[in-house]
């Protein structure tokens, strides 16, 4: 009977309970924000992002573990299947778009306003404003090099990037293999991918984290080194941001693994971090071709 | 099994706790709606200020720094506040009914969508006590305005607008799946009725442009707190570089306000013509053309900041082309009355009044689209005369014209026709006394967003601000009539409109609390 109409849940306490996180986290993060500009401190604000995170993050997994529940006791029908693949689906559609605005703000950098303020084309009157600045790309100087005094290097792509590339690349396929072997029921299998899929992520990260350090201490190539820094770190930098999710989810998924949840046939939760973690994994690839090399 | 077939077919649960918890889309709708009406009046004191203090040259009430403050506060809350919640809140009663479906495809999420939207806005109005003043940048946010001159409020309404975003993105993305997912069998895409087509068109666009604004205030936050120079030409930045992402949302932004409006209208004009809507698969493909069209047109809000000729010529043509689709829609819904047997109930009257009064929106937008010419309009009382043609007449009367046509619906009783009538020819009359006059101060030279203003626009601004407050005032008979509708009001049928037709009218006037528990055929 329940596999063949739409299960729709009771009453729940999780949504009002994770706005009143996500309201935390934010004015949170605001007061904290403000609060450091300001240098006034920043304690109540700092409490309260952190007050508002560990929230959510216990809402989430309560949250999280009602659906499992919900599922494991049969209440969830195919249809209901589609509709959580809707909803990845579309919800990995409004990342890209979030990259995509990143990346547009790079290609515009690049090809439009960089040239344009060294007297190239049609605008290129603006360079009247800085006389002397001329268009580069890495723009290792600036054209007010006290506000923002440009970067002494940049990253070589041929090194930690080109590493980074092949960890990601592989555990992408490492992923896909866990997901075929709990497709076959191997278990086991499934297990050990995923420890290595994880493995690859973190070592990225610790990578990722280098390069910063790299990048701070010795090229100079810092936020505030113009224009280059800025779109370099936060394309980079939400990248990370991202794989440091897509790494989360994969060890939630692996401790469920090893606790025996999800079926040869039935596991979206597991399908879904897959996702998740291909979609990151081809941002990256835009990113080292963009960002890195060209 | 039999128990959670049970439970799931009982009413709501009781006091504060429904409302709090709730799953059920109709409740969730209705908190939509009722959120969004005190968003309205929020938005429209703000409103009734600024006219005040524009009902005479010289300042009297305000001092010019809150007066930046209200025309943001006004316009953030109209945009983000009023008329989006508003039609989800119609999205979420009106689809599950008109597809067959039991509730929302993901029902907590949608409690979760909902329940942001106040946190948010509280944020936001509590910049109007916070030190150095709430967000006075306009509700475009242009940098440098809002990043290197903006007062440290800037930093909540950044988070508030990310708050916004991922409602947004999540109510979004369960009107989608249900469209998608949760139609009655039978009921193929063609068959949809248009309110569910529009908002399936308005959702992707939500998906596909919340997250870009989500981008460009992040970079305004990294500007202004980080070092970053995204939008500051010494660091190799560009602050037209700002206006280009923020219109590449704007312009989608402002399509997610009139596309469910058209919905609604393409749902009443056929009910009281008592016809089958005119051309209804170019009605959706002309929603589909405005929706890839609103991709490639972002840049005519930008006409005199300096764009290369290539660049104004395109965005010029680009933006001419939206009057194709536009016109055909226009060009339907007239041919839907043409010979039909008309009757002019208040949703009507408020349907009529949309196709007439955001035609001349579209026209006024049309003048302002011819680049050479949008020289002498731009930032002038001319462009906001033209959108608020088609946001108020157009967006709010579409909503008020949805509100009318369902409520019988949803409170089991009709509203009094009679005092409809009135809240409508007040609005109507406040209207068009408050915004054509727009249309010649523009033209004369009047900027926008000015306190204060030359002495030649004196008379035009006094005959706004009139209209503005017979147009505020008379709300409150619409408040009173969704009162007296709810507590009482002669009894609806099941159809309750002669001409009615489609799912949501087979059931019972009030709906009950779960539609369709068993999919209904579909023919």
């Amino acid at each position: 009977m329940s596999t063949q109409t739409y299960y729709v849940p009771e009453q729940s306490r999780w949504p009002i309970l994770a706005s009143t996180a996500l309201f935390l986290m934010a004015f949170g993060a605001g007061s904290l924000i403000n609060s450091l500009s300001a240098d006034t401190g920043g304690a109540t604000g700092l409490l309260m992002l952190l007050a508002g995170t560990l929230g959510m993050g216990l809402i989430m997994l309560g949250w999280f573990s009602n659906v499992i529940n919900e599922s494991d006791k049969g209440l969830y029908s195919p249809q209901m299947d589609r509709s959580f693949r809707w909803g990845m689906s579309w919800f990995i559609f409004s990342e890209i778009m979030f990259f995509a605005a990143f990346f547009g703000t790079l290609f515009y950098i690049r090809n439009l306003s960089v040239p344009w303020l060294g007297g190239e084309g049609e605008k290129g009157v603006s360079n009247m404003l800085w006389h002397g600045f001329t268009a580069e790309w890495p723009l290792m100087s600036t054209p007010d090099q006290q506000a923002f005094p440009g970067p002494q290097g940049v990253i070589d792509p041929w090194h930690i990037p080109l590493l980074n590339t092949i960890l990601l690349i592989s555990s992408s396929f490492t992923v896909t293999l866990a997901h075929k072997a709990l497709k076959l029921g191997k278990r086991s299998r499934v297990v050990l991918w995923l420890a290595v899929t994880v493995g690859l992520g973190i070592v990225f990260l610790y990578f990722q984290a280098y390069e910063y350090a790299e990048a701070y201490n010795e090229l100079g190539l810092t936020l505030n080194a113009g224009v280059y820094g800025a779109t370099f770190f936060i394309l980079t930098g939400f990248h990370g941001l991202h794989v440091t999710l897509g790494t989360l989810m994969l060890i939630i998924i692996w401790l469920r693994v090893m606790k025996g949840h999800f079926s040869t046939e039935k596991h979206f939760g597991f399908e879904a971090v897959v996702w998740y973690w291909h979609f990151v994994d081809v941002v990256w690839v835009g990113l080292f071709l963009f960002v890195y090399i060209l | 099994m039999n128990s959670s077939v049970a439970t799931t077919h009982h009413g709501p649960a009781s006091g504060l706790s429904r409302w709090l918890y709730t799953t059920n889309h109709k409740d969730i709708g209705t908190l939509y709606l009722w959120f969004s009406f005190v968003m309205f009046l929020t938005g429209g004191c703000m409103a009734l200020l600024i006219r005040a203090e524009l009902f005479q040259p010289g300042l009297q009430l305000i001092q010019p720094e809150f007066f930046n403050q209200m025309t943001t506060m006004h316009g953030l809350i109209m945009v983000f506040g009023a008329v989006m919640p508003a039609f989800v809140g119609l999205a979420n009663w009106m689809i599950p009914m008109m597809v067959g479906a039991p509730d929302m495809a993901l029902p907590r999420m949608n409690n979760w969508s909902f329940w942001i939207l106040p946190f948010a806005f509280s944020m936001m109005l509590s910049t109007l006590f916070m030190e150095g003043g709430a967000p006075n940048f306009g509700w475009t946010f242009y940098a440098p305005l809002s990043t290197t001159y903006a007062p440290p409020s800037v930093t909540f309404f950044i988070f508030a607008v990310h708050m916004m975003g991922i409602s947004s993105i999540m109510g979004a993305i369960n009107i989608i799946a249900t469209i998608l997912n949760l139609r009655a069998p039978g009921m193929n895409m063609m068959k949809l009725p248009l309110f569910v087509w529009t908002w399936l068109i308005t959702a992707f666009l939500l998906i596909a442009v919340m997250p870009v604004l989500a981008g460009v205030v992040t970079m305004m936050l990294m500007d202004i707190h980080f070092g970053t120079s995204f939008f500051n030409a010494a660091g190799g930045g560009d602050p037209v570089l700002f206006q280009h992402v923020f219109w590449f949302f704007g312009h989608p932004e402002v399509y997610i306000m009139i596309l469910p409006a058209f919905g609604i209208v393409s749902e009443i004009i056929p009910t009281f013509a008592r016809k089958k809507l005119f051309g209804y698969p170019s009605m959706v493909y002309a929603t589909a053309s405005i929706a890839f069209l609103s991709f490639i047109v972002w840049a005519h809000h930008m006409f005199t900041v300096g764009m290369p000729l290539v660049g104004e010529v395109f965005f010029m043509f680009a933006t001419m082309l939206i009057a194709v689709p536009t016109g055909v829609k226009v060009f339907n819904w007239v041919a839907t009355m043409f010979r039909g047997s008309l009757t002019f109930e208040t949703p009507m009257l408020f349907a009529l009044a949309f196709v007439v009064l955001f035609t001349i929106g579209g026209f006024s937008g049309l003048m302002l689209a011819i680049a050479p010419a949008d020289f002498q309009y731009h930032d002038t009382y001319f462009v906001v005369a033209h959108f608020h043609y088609v946001l108020v007449p157009g967006a709010v009367f579409a909503i008020m014209a949805g509100a009318y046509y369902w409520l019988p619906k949803w409170c089991g009783n009709y509203y009094s026709e009679t005092m409809g009538k009135v809240h409508f020819w007040c609005s109507f009359i406040g209207v068009n006394i408050t915004f054509f006059p727009m249309h010649f101060i523009g033209l004369a030279g009047m900027p926008r967003r000015i306190p204060d203003y030359a002495l030649q626009f004196a008379d035009f601004n006094a005959v706004a601000t009139v209209g503005a407050f017979i147009f505020g005032f008379s709300q409150l008979i619409f408040l009173y009539n969704v009162l007296h509708c709810i507590r009482k009001g002669r009894k609806a049928s099941d159809e309750v409109w002669e001409g009615s037709h489609g799912l949501e009218w087979t059931l019972p006037s009030p709906a009950p609390y779960h539609s369709f528990s068993e999919a209904p055929q579909i023919k």
